[in-house]
């Protein structure tokens, strides 16, 4: 009987101190029953149960995943060759949560993929992961092939009539390939720089062909969602965002590490009693509750739950659910310039305000963490913040840089300004 | 990696002549076995050619000029779309690189403990900036995106293998072990093992 108490459904087979599970214990566990399901239901069904379920996009943008696939063509009529890709690019900052999964657990990703690409009907998925994964990728390659030998992906998968080929796509060290028409791009064997929207790869993808792109972690959603329906999955969140979460903690913590945690846990919980807390008795500056790409939050935003909208009217956003700590005795302008260094270096050079805005970010952010910044630098960073902004760029790439910077130039005025009276780095 | 062609590097590549000769080869019998497993994948070629680039590495160590246009030839994609995505990822190196390739890690989350105090001690030690390789051919160093092992910070990768929680005294006793057992085999180039 499907257990309708589980409240980890993505963590229940990781134990650290043990080997991934393979197919045969991930079976034994109830693993592939998911798969097993959907493929008795009508794909119909199955993006409208995924969509009535809540399930939001984990990657960063937090979409309505059953929304997303069924803006795909299908049915009669429908292009014929459709396909789905799982988006394993982790590299946004502080973000270790997707490596988790694939290297603990791939057997639930695979499934996830096969309900997926069904449910889109689509007959090739790919995988696309970030090089320097390595034992996530050995791991993920076992893991189809022992899932093809035992006759869950591949051709007429139990009879059913439906095939499906799942593939592994290395990558090669790039931060834009995580954005979806730049990661297709590349997929495609060109260099990897986002594609004009719309049309949107959902009608318009690889190769031209409807195509989905899902974060991990959504994929390895699907098989309990299925399993135990949208009932169950909606009444894992403390909020009203369904579901469970791996949210991560890193920086001056006691404990830094992942945990499966409901929807909506407050941020103080995480970073209290799951991260314990601060250490050596550091006190908490600011917070990134979600990657690189969001705007810093302060000590007074510690009680919100961490869920898209609760942080979206805070100002910021839960992106990746990875939080990178900030404490009392670390430099935010130190801090924010390693930051826009790396998103200057990752920037695709396509369009201006990105290639040209960031370089010159770091160069005043430089200036004025070395003591030779004015206040008139201030202002110039402003400005760079307002032309990366939403709407004046080719992808959220550069809107995501200025997210930090913009919010540190709020929340820690007091730092830039100290840095620049008194001629050096205060926290050196 | 920086464009910086140290004279060093030039000196170790004319001390290797016989390392050379596959810089300028056509595919090998082995090299072309392991793309074509690759052409069933995809609907189009190009899409095998960042897999191909990185087969061709590491048979060769990097990917020089020669071996690019044999790549391009082989899976007829023209050379400029083969270039631009060479030199768009990091991992694929289109200049020699040392036999270990240190991967450090300069996220956010790295550098607030302390990553940039790492790299400090890595120049110092082996006396090269990011991008460039040591007189000996051992190592060369990248500063990398996020590795995504944020709660093990700080990290580095070299050859594909993770050091974590690292301090100085580690990352000194680490490359002095790498130094040690690569003197003991008495190393030539063959380029890094990157499985």
């Amino acid at each position: 009987m499907p257990d309708q108490t589980l409240t980890k459904p993505l963590t229940k087979n990781i134990c650290p101190q043990h080997k991934p599970p393979d197919i045969e214990r991930y079976q034994d566990n109830g693993g592939y029953s998911g798969w097993r399901k959907a493929l008795g239901m009508a794909p119909e069904d199955i993006v409208e149960l995924v969509q009535k379920s809540g399930l939001r996009g984990r990657g960063g943008a937090g979409f309505n995943t059953g929304l997303k696939w069924s803006f795909v063509p299908r049915g009669k009529g429908s292009p014929a060759v459709k396909y789905l890709v799982c988006n394993a690019d982790e590299m946004e900052p502080g973000t270790f949560k997707d490596r988790l999964l694939m290297e603990q657990n791939p057997h639930l990703l695979i499934e996830g993929m096969a309900i997926a690409a069904y449910a889109i009907e689509a007959r090739t998925a790919y995988i696309f992961i970030r090089g320097e994964y390595h034992l996530a990728a050995v791991r993920l390659e076992q893991a189809i092939n022992e899932a093809r030998q035992a006759g869950l992906i591949g051709p007429d998968i139990l009879n059913s009539g439906y095939s499906l080929e799942i593939y592994l796509h290395r990558s090669a060290g790039n931060y834009i390939c995580g954005e979806e028409t730049a990661l297709l791009n590349a997929l495609e064997g060109r260099r990897a720089i986002p594609r004009a929207k719309p049309p949107f790869p959902q009608v318009s993808g690889l190769w031209g062909k409807p195509t989905v792109v899902n974060n991990v972690e959504t994929l390895c959603n699907i098989p309990h969602l299925i399993e135990l329906g949208s009932e169950w999955y909606k009444s894992l969140g403390r909020c009203q965002d369904a579901g469970s979460k791996l949210f991560g903690v890193s920086g001056k913590v006691n404990k830094p590490g992942t945990w499966e945690l409901p929807m909506g846990t407050p941020i103080r919980e995480i970073i209290e009693e799951h991260a314990g807390g601060m250490r050596d008795g550091l006190k908490l500056k600011g917070f990134l509750p979600g990657g690189g790409s969001t705007d810093f939050l302060g000590p007074t935003d510690l009680d919100l739950p961490m869920d898209y909208d609760a942080i979206a009217k805070a100002g910021s956003r839960m992106g990746t659910g990875t939080i990178i700590v900030l404490d009392d005795h670390t430099c935010p302008v130190g801090l924010v310039l390693n930051l826009s260094q790396f998103f200057a270096r990752e920037s695709c050079g396509w369009c201006t305000p990105c290639r040209d805005g960031l370089p010159w970010v770091v160069e005043i952010l430089t200036r004025i963490e070395n003591g030779s910044g004015t206040p008139e630098d201030l202002d110039l960073l402003q400005e760079q913040v307002a032309r990366m902004g939403p709407g004046n760029t080719f992808c959220a790439l550069a809107p995501g840089a200025a997210e930090p910077l913009q919010s540190a130039l709020r929340l820690f005025e007091e730092d830039f300004i100290d840095h620049i009276r008194k001629g050096r780095c205060p926290y050196r | 990696m920086s464009s910086t062609f140290e004279a060093e590097v030039i000196a170790v590549m004319e001390q290797n002549k016989a390392g050379e000769d596959i810089h300028k080869a056509s595919l090998s019998d082995a090299e072309k076995a392991e793309i074509e497993r690759e052409f069933a994948h995809y609907e189009d070629k190009a899409s095998v050619g960042l897999e191909a680039l990185r087969i061709v590495q590491k048979h060769r160590g990097w990917v020089s000029d020669e071996s690019l246009r044999a790549v391009s030839a082989y899976l007829d994609i023209p050379v400029a779309q083969l270039e631009s995505v060479a030199t768009y990822f990091q991992l694929i190196f289109r200049q020699p690189v040392g036999r270990e390739v240190i991967l450090l890690c300069k996220s956010a989350s790295c550098w607030i403990m302390g990553c940039a105090h790492l790299q400090k001690k890595i120049q110092e030690k082996l006396r090269i900036k990011p991008g460039e390789i040591t007189a000996d051919g051992l190592f060369t160093l990248l500063e990398t995106p996020c590795l995504g092992d944020c709660d093990n910070a700080p990290v580095m990768m070299i050859n594909g293998e993770m050091h974590r929680h690292l301090t100085e005294a580690t990352v000194d006793e680490i490359l002095d072990n790498k130094i040690k057992t690569h003197r003991a085999k008495g190393s030539c180039h063959a380029g890094p093992d990157t499985d």
